[in-house]
């Protein structure tokens, strides 16, 4: 399965995911601060410093942008005729840095590594949350994706042979019912193995 | 929350994505096309139930922002969620908690009008009543302009709506998932 990764190993790839996403939450607070197209400009500048630094090429950059692009045009549009083309501009733009900044952390890290830092961040609320049911969930549904696509393919091409593959109902439901079937089986292999006591040998264990 | 709840947020999670990789499909005799994923969000509730329904589509939006291209178009990463029509993807969770919720209050008398009913306000109603206001505050529009815009979206929604509440009832009679 593809991603987003483009791995350049500069520095900005080898900060740990978790500095970078307390870095997005702190630009994406402080940009909202920001009054004036050359407050913004600066972000923007700033911005593209760290890619730069980062050795992201313009077209993976451009990628990121690119699905936000037509709704960004029609908002621009909006604006422009209601309110004018300076505070069009501002709206505009201020989105544009903000899915860009988005977008670099997202090019940098890799899925696993984000996927360790939420483990970390989860880490503080293990009173309340069971993380190792959160990691097997994560872990599980990444593992599965390809397998449920190709359930969905096999579902369409058998439905094909009936001509029902643009059936939406005919595609939906048998696809489902296999999902479904197959979860409950993986949850009793892995209760077969043990998982459900997990929880009880890791407070043993603290006792202990 | 037992390994079987687990397993079944995940692999519906799993199951989000693939819906996403199906191109547009049409509905026999109407000719509509509809992208499968948002129907997703309406089943996750209406066969997993409040709860498991709403942690699976979390869990999905997770593992897009994590940086994997799931959202329909090959989309993904951090990024989606700075946009100015985030507000949906996050009304996405208390949608299919409310589509859950109100399957699971009416689950002995379910039929297809119940259905529909849940599906309607959970996948219509608080979807637009979240991404809306989100839509008119992010990119300083009017509210209005923000409201009519997305009407544009409504009547292929209704017909997710209907489709989804053929398939939560067909579910219910061949896998039922919710224990009441």
């Amino acid at each position: 399965m593809t991603n987003f990764y483009y791995p350049s190993g500069s520095i900005v790839h080898r900060l740990s995911a978790g500095v970078k996403l307390a870095a997005l939450i702190i630009f994406g607070t402080l940009i909202f601060t920001v009054e004036d197209l050359a407050g913004l400009g600066f972000c923007g500048v700033f911005l593209v410093a760290f890619f730069c630094i980062a050795q992201i090429p313009l077209r993976v950059a451009y990628r990121q942008l690119k699905p936000a692009l037509f709704l960004l045009l029609l908002i621009f549009i909006a604006q422009y005729f209601m309110v004018g083309f300076e505070i069009a501009v501002f709206v505009v733009v201020r989105f544009s840095i903000l899915i860009l900044a988005a977008g670099l952390v997202t090019v940098t890290t890799r899925v696993s590594e984000m996927v360790e830092a939420i483990e970390a961040g989860l880490r503080p609320l293990a009173k309340w949350v069971a993380i190792e049911k959160v990691s097997l969930a994560i872990t599980l549904a990444i593992r599965f994706i390809p397998v449920l696509g190709e359930i969905v393919h096999e579902v369409r091409d058998a439905q094909k042979v009936r001509g029902m593959d643009r059936n939406i109902i005919a595609v939906l439901l048998p696809t489902i019912i296999r999902t479904l079937k197959m979860a409950t089986e993986v949850a009793e292999a892995l209760d077969a193995r043990s998982f459900a006591t997990l929880d009880r040998t890791r407070t043993d264990k603290q006792k202990l | 929350m037992n390994t079987k709840d687990v397993v079944y947020i995940a692999l519906f999670a799993a199951l989000l994505a693939g819906l996403g990789a199906v191109p547009p499909l049409t509905l026999p005799n109407i000719g509509v096309p509809i992208t499968a994923q948002t129907m997703g969000v309406m089943l996750a509730g209406g066969i997993l139930g409040a709860k498991r329904g709403a942690l699976s589509v979390v869990l999905f939006l997770v593992l897009v922002a994590v940086g994997l291209p799931l959202l329909s178009g090959g989309r993904g990463g951090m990024g989606v969620f700075a946009g100015v029509s985030a507000g949906f993807l996050f009304s996405w969770v208390i949608g299919a908690y409310i589509v859950g919720l109100i399957v699971e209050q009416n689950w002995e008398r379910l039929n297809f009008v119940w259905a529909m009913a849940a599906t309607i306000v959970g996948g219509i109603f608080i979807v637009y009543l979240i991404g809306i206001p989100w839509l008119a505050i992010a990119a300083q529009m009017p509210f209005l302009k923000a409201f009519t815009a997305s009407m544009a979206f409504v009547p292929g929604d209704i017909i997710k709506a209907v489709v989804s509440a053929f398939v939560v009832i067909q579910v219910k009679k061949s896998y039922p998932l919710i224990n009441r």
